[in-house]
């Protein structure tokens, strides 16, 4: 630029020299090493995990040790089927519970409080993420569970015609604890997406649905509600994802049963709790069956991520078609922010 | 709530005194032979300043074309239908502190269009929609004053705001289908709300789509999704699932500044026929549109009413300056 | 509704039935219900935390190490003080690793390699890492370089940066993205090179953005137990030697929590509070900078 600017100069006043574009070619080039090198490491990083699972699936086959229904350390015999119920299970009960007091607050804080509370409301929501997952654990297990077991054991006695849920004893860490533990954590997460959506409900629809004389209510039913749905649905299955990931929270809360008979009130196990249990004592195969575990789980939450971010992309797509073109995928955005544990 | 001659702001002219005897002229049927009792004390009182004896005759305007598709509208019960008319009294509209819209005084007369035209922001969407009360949704916004139904003040306290918005049915500007819903369901959306039985839905549903002129479009396509129709059916759409809950008055915000000519054409001749039925008060910025459809049209600058009276005398003749100067075009 | 004066209401045909207004306020209150009902565990956490860790904080309780000696009620536990220092220790020099990384491939992601296939690939596996339980991130470590060396802090480090890294390239990459690309185009148009684009324009619009991102990428590797349980481990003396097994906050607390000893447990809720106000604090610090963000 100095070169070029120097009238009469020795060199014409278009050229640079290449020295002055070495600091540009450095950065690009620098950069892209820099990206190609952690692409390189993740990709090692997958290399390596699967190594390191393969003897345990050599040993009982792909589909047996995720479906084999025997974890047994001492018999070297492992079956991952426990221990993947247990994670579904835990993870339904997290969404079964979350996510409709997550679109709760969001409905509350888009649509029906006042301004001023908006801000503050959210801030308390996003609140419930910078609680890191050790201290909830530690909160479960001598919090809430003891002080929930007795109506725990009177919700079992009363409803102990019900196969699973009633009928049995209660012990303190169990699927339920996990279950509302991962429901409170992935609360922020969910609420943040779907206030995301919600506030990009074009205003028209819901004018149009007051204007036919619709209650407050019924107008979020037809206007804001439809409008939402797929966006969500993207945002729970982001918080699934999440669900099923946790580790810390839920093998303080859960206990070390890895057994498929056990009810909603009785311990029980999860992939990655079985991993923070174990891990430390692990040799040979044991170990490699919880690397097979750990792929086991990651590929879970890929799946379900995936899935997740389509709909979350696909919801900002529409919403930014039917205002008109507007390019700006603020949704994907939002997810990224709610991910981010913002 | 007594019949009041309420006098319009205009240019300083006297008002005329409040005379039952004045025919309120609608092109189907004049005021007399009203079915209702309560129509017969519901004439013009406070006729605006231009108001004339000699109404605007249909001939005068261009005739809507005979091929509209939508016959005379009827009530479900088969009753020819009358609007009721519609007075402002004293309304101001406020965001705010901000006063948008400054004490108006106007009147829509029954079974007729009027037209409300006016430069961008002087207030004319913001006073329209008082009318139906959607006005007070937008936070901080209110409005005072009084809007009549015939006898019945929308603003006492003891009205419903969202029976009003029921009978005060809205089109607004960007046809706005819902979304997720098909053209079926668009329609029904609004009756859905009261629970009417599914037997009844269908039959009413038609009913509204042939009163808007859109049945024989779409009559094979009730279960595709609403936005998939064309701008101009989309806007018919609308039109159709307001009428479907009856309303009394229909509010048209700049309903075809979003079509193109033939669908605008189409829904002007729409707003013919509705007219036998329905009050409707139409917001353009267009006033070769105004000239087509309104019987009356109202002139509006910086949130006041400047003048108000017969789509011809306005536009051929007006008495104040500066609504010449505007419909010669001369600002907006 | 009643009319006035002898007129029937014109508009009475048009009356909300009871039911729908009970439907109506039902749903409200189910709505109003549902919130508060989210920040019942707020209040209960906040409370609990106070109410057990504020006891456990003392002088002595930041000033020396755990004891190790835990059996005897009479016995000193000792504090938290190797934990904090492991914590911030460690989390510094993932920071210090995560940081730069994840900054340099987003703005390569942003600026160089926009629409390339190349950047793409980079991105999804970006996202990718982004769902990685964090249990797995340990795990990797470990095998990589614990297994026959043991633990060390560095060590740790490193999986909290894997960590953290997409999540950096992913906030920095939605605040480059928010700088208008006019802006570049102007800086260009005077004849600037690239990299000064970028280092004078651009990161400086976006500093405060990126700043955010940052802090709550660092308040979330603060919090986090286990990529550390296995690459850090766990150790009772204070140590700053990074390349020697650390301790660390939530690994305290983790191994705290199952002991038999209440006086051990007690700690345990003391810790629990500090990370929680180390954590808010930072998460304070994040929404300070991002209000004096100059975009969006």
């Amino acid at each position: 630029m100095e070169a070029a600017s120097i009238p009469g100069g020795g060199r014409s006043r278009l050229g640079r020299s290449p020295l002055a574009r070495l600091p540009d070619r450095a950065l690009r080039y620098g950069l892209t090493l820099l990206a190609a090198l952690i692409l390189a490491l993740i990709v090692y990083f997958f290399v390596r995990l699967v190594g390191e699972a393969r003897p345990a699936f050599a040993k009982e086959g792909v589909l047996g040790f995720t479906f084999g229904n025997d974890w047994n350390v001492s018999a070297e015999h492992f079956g991952a089927l426990p221990l993947v119920v247990g994670t579904l299970i835990t993870s339904a009960l997290a969404l079964l519970m979350g996510v409709p007091v997550a679109i709760a607050t969001a409905l509350y804080i888009t649509e029906l409080c006042t301004g001023r509370l908006k801000g503050p409301l959210t801030v308390l929501i996003e609140l419930l993420a910078a609680v890191p997952s050790v201290v909830y654990g530690l909160w479960g297990i001598f919090f809430l569970a003891p002080k929930l077991q007795p109506a725990e054991q009177w919700v079992a006695n009363k409803l102990s015609f019900i196969p699973f849920i009633g009928g049995g004893v209660v012990t303190i860490p169990n699927y339920f604890i996990a279950g509302l533990i991962l429901a409170i954590m992935i609360l922020p997460i969910v609420s943040a997406i779907a206030r995301e959506v919600m506030t990009t409900v074009p205003p028209d629809h819901k004018e149009a649905a007051l204007g036919l004389g619709a209650t407050r209510w019924e107008m979020i039913r037809m206007a804001v509600l439809p409008y939402c749905r797929s966006g969500i649905v993207g945002g729970a299955m982001l918080g699934l994802g999440r669900a099923i990931g946790e580790t810390i929270a839920v093998t303080l809360v859960i206990g070390d049963a890895p057994q498929l008979s056990g009810h909603l009130f009785s311990q029980g196990y999860t992939l990655a709790a079985v991993i923070a249990n174990e891990f430390g004592e692990a040799t040979g195969l044991h170990r490699s069956a919880l690397f097979a575990a750990a792929l086991v789980l990651f590929v879970l939450t890929l799946l379900v991520n995936g899935v997740a971010r389509v709909m979350v992309l696909r919801a900002a797509r529409s919403s930014a078609q039917s205002r008109g073109g507007a390019a700006k995928p603020d949704v994907a955005d939002a997810e990224e922010a709610a991910v981010l544990g913002a | 709530m007594t019949p009041d001659a309420s006098s319009s702001p205009t240019t300083g002219a006297p008002s005329l005194p409040d005379s039952p005897a004045v025919p309120t002229g609608s092109a189907a049927t004049p005021a007399g032979s009203a079915a209702t009792p309560t129509e017969s004390t519901a004439t013009p009182a406070g006729p605006a300043e231009y108001e004339r004896e000699r109404m605007l005759q249909p001939g005068s305007q261009p005739a809507p074309p005979a091929s509209t598709s939508a016959p005379a509208p009827t009530s479900a019960a088969g009753v020819v239908k009358r609007g009721p008319q519609v007075r402002l009294h004293q309304l101001r509209a406020f965001y705010g502190s901000a006063e948008q819209v400054k004490g108006i005084d106007l009147e829509f007369p029954a079974n007729q269009v009027t037209a409300i035209i006016g430069p961008s922001g002087c207030g004319k969407s913001t006073m329209v929609r008082c009318i139906n009360r959607m006005h007070e949704e937008i936070p901080g916004a209110r409005a005072e004053g009084r809007v009549l139904l015939d006898e019945l003040d929308l603003y006492d306290s003891s009205v419903d705001v969202i029976a009003v918005r029921r009978a005060v049915g809205m089109v607004f500007q960007k046809p706005n289908p819902f979304p997720t819903m098909s053209v079926f369901d668009n329609v029904a959306a609004g009756l859905r709300l009261t629970g009417i039985g599914r037997g009844e839905l269908r039959p009413r549903v038609e009913a509204a789509l042939r009163d808007a002129g859109l049945w024989d479009e779409v009559s094979d396509r009730l279960s595709e999704p609403g936005v998939g129709l064309s701008g101009g059916q989309q806007q018919r759409l609308c039109i159709a699932r307001s009428l479907a809950v009856d309303p009394e008055v229909l509010l048209m915000d700049e309903p075809c500044s979003a079509l193109d000519p033939i669908a605008t054409l189409k829904i002007e001749e729409l707003i013919a026929a509705l007219k036998q039925r329905v009050t409707i008060v139409i917001v353009t910025h267009n006033m070769q549109q105004a000239a087509r459809v309104a019987d009356r049209t109202a002139f509006m600058l910086s949130g006041e009413m400047v003048e108000v009276g017969p789509t011809q005398d306005i536009f051929t003749a007006p008495s104040d300056p500066r609504t010449e100067e505007y419909v010669t075009g001369k600002f907006g | 509704m009643s009319a006035h004066g002898a007129n029937p209401n014109r508009i009475e045909r048009f009356a909300v039935s009871s039911r729908r207004r009970r439907t109506d306020r039902l749903a409200r209150g189910g709505v109003l219900a549902g919130t508060l009902i989210a920040l019942v565990p707020l209040v209960l956490v906040v409370y609990y935390l106070l109410r057990e860790g504020l006891g456990a904080w003392s002088p002595h309780f930041f000033t020396t190490d755990p004891t190790g000696n835990t059996f005897f009620k009479s016995s000193d536990i000792g504090g938290i003080r190797s934990a904090m220092v492991g914590t911030i220790e460690m989390v510094a020099l993932a920071s210090a690793i995560a940081v730069p990384a994840g900054i340099g491939v987003a703005v390569w992601l942003v600026e160089y390699g926009r629409g390339h296939w190349f950047a793409q690939l980079v991105r999804f596996f970006v996202d990718v890492l982004t769902g990685v339980p964090s249990i797995v991130f340990g795990l990797f470590i470990y095998i990589v370089l614990v297994v026959g060396t043991g633990f060390a802090g560095y060590k740790g480090s490193f999986a909290l940066a894997l960590l953290m890294l997409p999540v950096v390239t992913r906030s920095a990459e939605v605040v480059l993205l928010l700088v208008p690309g006019a802006l570049r185009e102007s800086a260009l148009a005077l004849g600037a090179e690239r990299w000064k684009v970028i280092f004078r324009v651009v990161l400086p619009t976006a500093l405060s953005g990126m700043v955010t991102g940052v802090l709550l990428a660092v308040a979330r590797a603060a919090g986090e137990t286990a990529p550390l349980l296995f690459t850090a481990g766990a150790t009772n003396k204070v140590n700053y030697n990074l390349s020697q097994t650390m301790n660390s906050l939530p690994v305290q607390i983790y191994t705290d929590v199952t002991s038999p000893t209440q006086s051990v447990v007690d700690r345990a809720w003391g810790a629990a509070l500090t990370l929680v106000v180390l954590i808010l604090i930072l998460n304070l610090l994040a929404r300070l900078v991002s209000r004096r963000s100059r975009l969006a």
